[in-house]
């Protein structure tokens, strides 16, 4: 008998009772977060199954997801926006997060002068409107106004200068390097709280090692804030494979000259909300919405799964 | 100790880096201002020189202001993004707490959840939401504004919360609950003001999109007396485009509040890290 | 003597109380535009007419940025927080809000017998049958250019394209202008005020615009690759650094006095007058030779609807009607000139330059955008694609040879015409 009880107190583990703070501490959040965004933005996603013949929506199961990579147009243009989206990443892989690394790091560097001045003057260009952005950039590369050609000209390199917006080769890469201006203070605003928040004591231990300046840097301060530069490229990521405004403001909503600056959300609002003469086409607009969200949540799951999970994290 | 971390040459090198950069960053809001103080001629002909006596005009703020409340469109930006951050903030570092300091099943999951948010563009949920706002009857109000931002703020909140909630302590959460602490009590007095430096942080991301959208305004609250000031630039810009004066003077009265608004909250922001460091 | 002015103050007080009374009642109108420029014009002029008139309807402007406007429209117009009255796009913007049962059918509303059948086709059915907008204004492409630097070089409004390049060449040798003010960053610029601008000349207006529409003309036809070729000769004209100058960098170097002439369209004549310090005329789509017939393109642009879900269908008929009327055209030419009334009965214009514009409709033959009605419909979009093609041309990015069959090629991936 009371072999079996003992059994059988094996067998069924004692329930936990019911966490309610857990519930409480998830509900307010979930409940906005699902009214608000999840239902209005499945509604959208499910309209790439259908087609709207005659005012009706048709259920058409993936006819949408053929057209996008099977008609040549759809599909050179998909291809197209998903290659320009690719090198728009990149360059702020390459440009935008050291320079925020660095920024940060002198920026950490104890009893620096000036050093709220110099981060609130940094940080300035990330709290502006695309609007603003866009349109100041415009007028400063603008051949027209001369300021750029005027400032090479001092230097001796005005024959570096070009119309570099208006043309195929270069508009990309200008556009690309206006955002990075404009949100190198995500980065560095991220790194500057991780760099903040590691202890004296492990620094004074370092230095007591002799680990200073630039080892001390690499060795110590690196390791402590990869989490938080984890999150700065998956925020990048995401940022920039949703990223539209910018080059909606600078080159319009046809991404000119030639389609050369046209990446997946310039072509996704173009195809959803329409432009011009050409109408908005919701269920196109959603699939290629879907293709979108398919590809960052991919890359956010390899992420979170991949490389989040494995990484050390220390609690100080 | 700490002053011999750094040579003064070094220190040298790492002011000259940071003024370079400071001046790129800084110089074409400086040109934008500068030049929304010139005649129209003088914009075009010399953009590089400040304002002189001969060259000075206010054409270009008259032509704005005499167009639009923008005290009123401030007063109502400054509701919104208040309003949102709190909302986002609040609600945003309770998921996180659940989801970095308790293990349950879905933790994972939900963590996906709400991340989701962060992989597509809230925009085009638009008529959905536009659809809810009616049945709420909330349409042209700052409600519905700050409902959105919020929903829009949660999953970026809740991803960066969660990550530095990680890197507190456990000692410190034991030993309060072994006196006797609430969960409540663990998170609002032991956790939030120790992950102050990653809500400032986040305060200042959830702003800028909320404080530079136009398109939510422009759906949801597009009424004289709900309009946001960045509505009421966009307006100016599309109207005065060829007008370089007015656009110009525009665009600094845009670049303005968001200054002022920065300042006073770098402040905070800045108490908020620096709180956060000392150990 | 002092109580009967009391007793009637009284009175005044209580009539007025009534009054206010009854104006709490009153139908108040909202307008959706994107012509956030007209905003000082409707709130100044248009609206207080109308008002002094109709006291019981109260109307209110309420514009936002072109970019936006399609856009931010549908959405509220699928959730019923539209407003009353809607600024429409010619073509198939509309028609599709109209299939939608978003407008109004207004063919039998007042004032519609004041338009002629071309005017009212923007806003029409395939068929015909129905009219969902009341046309309200055209604008007509040509060249603007700077009189006080002709007269200094002593040159003469060219008329035919051999001409028209004497005075390029001219302005260029003369150093002290860019001849030509046209930029291709914004790609409009480039097939608005370049291919559309000149291209009727060409394909001969409404001829080769429905030719193509039938079928029976195609985009590689040479009629249709002329005006590449000609725009593609206009590059060396440009100011330097064309390929990045937009289009308020094209409008700001001609009112400043920099360049000699500007491609433009009408609706360029309100900004000018204000902002250009120098004497302007304007001259015609130049033709092949002397005598050629000479077509412009005198584009239906805008027009006004009813919300189908409006709460004061009287009162928005009423304003409707009103649109229609000589009073409003006579009104709106005046206070905007260089959009011009569709209105059949003619209006008095005071602005020299506008009259130069509407002048051409005498001689010339009227057409519309070839790319607007019906061959826009599909994807890809045959605008879309004509703006990226002619920067392309100017650019020299593309040959037009190869822009059109682009083009053509673009078309018939969806466009079957009717046999």
């Amino acid at each position: 008998m009371q072999g079996e009880q003992m059994e059988s107190d094996v067998a069924i583990p004692r329930r936990q009772p019911i966490r309610w703070h857990i519930a409480v501490f998830l509900a307010p959040a979930v409940v906005i977060y699902t009214a608000i965004m999840i239902l209005p933005l499945g509604g959208t996603l499910f309209l790439s199954f259908y087609k709207e013949v005659q005012g009706v929506e048709v259920f058409v199961g993936l006819d949408n997801f053929r057209t996008l990579f099977g008609n040549e147009r759809w599909a050179a243009d998909f291809w197209n926006a998903l290659k320009n989206n690719v090198i728009f990443f990149i360059i702020h892989m390459l440009v935008q997060n050291p320079i925020g690394v660095a920024l940060a790091a002198l920026l950490s560097i104890p009893k620096l002068r000036f050093a709220g001045f110099y981060r609130t003057a940094i940080f300035l260009p990330t709290l502006l409107s695309f609007v603003i952005v866009g349109f100041i950039w415009k007028l400063i590369l603008s051949p027209i106004w001369g300021v750029t050609p005027y400032l090479l000209s001092l230097v001796d390199l005005k024959f570096l200068f070009a119309p570099w917006l208006g043309k195929p080769g270069s508009a990309l890469i200008a556009v690309s390097l206006i955002s990075v201006w404009q949100y190198v203070g995500i980065p560095m605003m991220l790194i500057y709280a991780a760099l903040l928040n590691i202890p004296d004591e492990v620094l004074e231990a370092a230095e007591c090692d002799g680990i200073t300046g630039w080892s001390q840097f690499w060795k110590i301060k690196l390791p402590l804030i990869l989490p938080s530069i984890g999150i700065i490229s998956i925020l990048t990521f995401v940022g920039n494979f949703n990223a539209f405004d910018l080059i909606y403001t600078v080159q319009g909503a046809l991404a000119g000259p030639d389609g050369s600056t046209d990446i997946l959300g310039t072509l996704l609002y173009r195809t959803f909300f329409g432009f011009q003469l050409q109408l908005g086409d919701r269920t196109m607009g959603a699939t290629i919405a879907t293709v979108m969200f398919l590809i960052i949540l991919a890359g956010v799951s390899l992420y979170l799964f991949g490389i989040q999970r494995r990484m050390r994290r220390y609690q100080f | 100790m700490a002053n011999a971390r750094i040579s003064r040459t070094r220190l040298a090198f790492v002011h000259v880096a940071l003024i370079v950069y400071m001046i790129i960053a800084l110089f074409p809001v400086v040109l934008t201002i500068m030049n929304s103080f010139k005649t129209r001629n003088d914009i075009f002909r010399s953009p590089l020189t400040p304002p002189l006596p001969s060259t000075f005009s206010l054409t270009g703020y008259h032509t704005v202001l005499g167009q639009g409340d923008f005290i009123g469109y401030f007063e109502n930006s400054l509701i919104v993004t208040v309003a949102s951050i709190f909302c986002v903030l609040l609600f945003g570092a309770m998921a996180a707490f659940a989801l970095s300091e308790y293990r349950f099943r879905g933790n994972l999951l939900m963590g996906l959840y709400l991340a989701l948010g962060i992989m597509i563009p809230i925009r085009l949920g638009t008529i959905g939401i536009l659809q809810e706002m009616v049945a709420l009857n909330l349409v042209n109000t700052l409600v519905s504004l700050v409902l959105v931002y919020t929903a829009q703020g949660l999953p970026l909140a809740v991803f960066i919360l969660s990550e530095f909630m990680r890197t507190v302590s456990d000692d410190l959460k034991s030993a309060g609950r072994i006196d006797g602490l609430s969960e409540y009590a663990i998170f609002f007095r032991l956790v939030l003001p120790l992950v102050r430096p990653a809500m400032a942080t986040v305060a200042v991301f959830t702003m800028i999109p909320i404080w530079n959208d136009l398109w939510f305004p422009l759906i949801l609250a597009p009424g004289e007396k709900t309009k946001t000031v960045t509505l009421g630039a966009q307006t100016f810009i599309g109207q005065f485009v060829t007008d370089w004066n007015a656009v110009l003077a525009a665009l600094s009265l845009a670049i303005f509040p968001v200054l002022v608004l920065y300042v006073l909250f770098s402040r905070q922001l800045i108490r908020g890290i620096t709180a956060g460091a000392v150990k | 003597m002092n109580r009967l002015i009391k007793t009637s103050l009284l009175a005044a007080t209580m009539l007025s109380g009534l009054a206010s009374v009854v104006h709490a009642e009153d139908a108040t109108l909202t307008i959706e535009s994107w012509r956030n420029d007209d905003l000082a014009i409707w709130k100044d002029k248009i609206i207080p007419a109308f008002e002094a008139k109709h006291p019981g309807i109260k109307i209110n402007f309420t514009p936002m940025a072109p970019t936006e406007y399609n856009a931010a429209l549908n959405a509220k117009l699928a959730s019923g927080t539209a407003g009353d009255l809607i600024s429409c796009r010619p073509f198939d913007a509309s028609l599709e809000l109209y299939n939608k049962g978003f407008l109004t059918d207004l063919s039998s509303l007042d004032g519609m017998g004041n338009f002629s059948p071309v005017a009212k086709s923007a806003w029409q059915t395939d068929d015909g049958k129905a009219t969902f907008c009341v046309p309200m204004a055209s604008v007509i492409h040509g060249f603007i250019y700077n009189k006080d630097a002709f007269d200094k070089l002593g040159l003469k409004p060219p008329k035919t394209e051999e001409e028209f390049f004497k005075v390029l060449d001219a302005i260029k040798k003369d150093g002290n202008y860019i001849p030509m003010a046209m930029g291709t960053k914004d790609l409009w610029e480039a097939a608005t005020m370049g291919y559309q601008n000149i291209g009727p000349n060409y394909w001969h207006g409404e001829d080769g615009r429905k030719a193509l529409i039938a079928g029976k003309e195609k985009l590689t036809d040479p009629q249709w690759v002329a005006p590449f070729k000609e725009i593609a000769k206009w590059k060396p004209y440009l100011g330097d650094g064309f390929e990045a100058q937009s289009y308020p960098d094209s409008q700001n170097l001609f009112t400043l006095g920099r360049a000699a002439i500007y491609p433009a369209g009408s609706w360029e004549i309100s900004g000018f007058n204000t902002q250009a310090q120098f004497k302007m005329g304007a001259f015609r789509p130049p033709v092949a030779k002397d005598g050629d017939a000479c077509y412009i393109s005198d584009h239906t642009d805008i027009g006004m609807g009813m919300n189908a879900k409006t709460k004061y269908p009287e009162a928005a008929k009423t304003f409707l009607a009103w649109v229609a009327s000589p009073e409003f055209a006579e009104i709106y030419a005046n206070a905007l000139p260089g959009f011009f009334s569709l209105n059949s009965t003619a209006v008095e214009m005071k602005d020299p330059l506008a009259q130069e514009f509407v002048s051409w409709r005498k001689d010339c033959k009227s057409t519309i955008r070839s790319t607007y009605q019906i061959l826009s419909r599909g994807t890809p979009n045959l605008e879309n694609e004509t703006w990226t093609e002619s920067a392309n041309v100017i650019n020299g990015t593309d040959t037009p040879e190869k822009a059109a069959e682009k083009l053509q090629k673009g078309l018939d991936g969806w466009y079957k015409p009717a046999k």
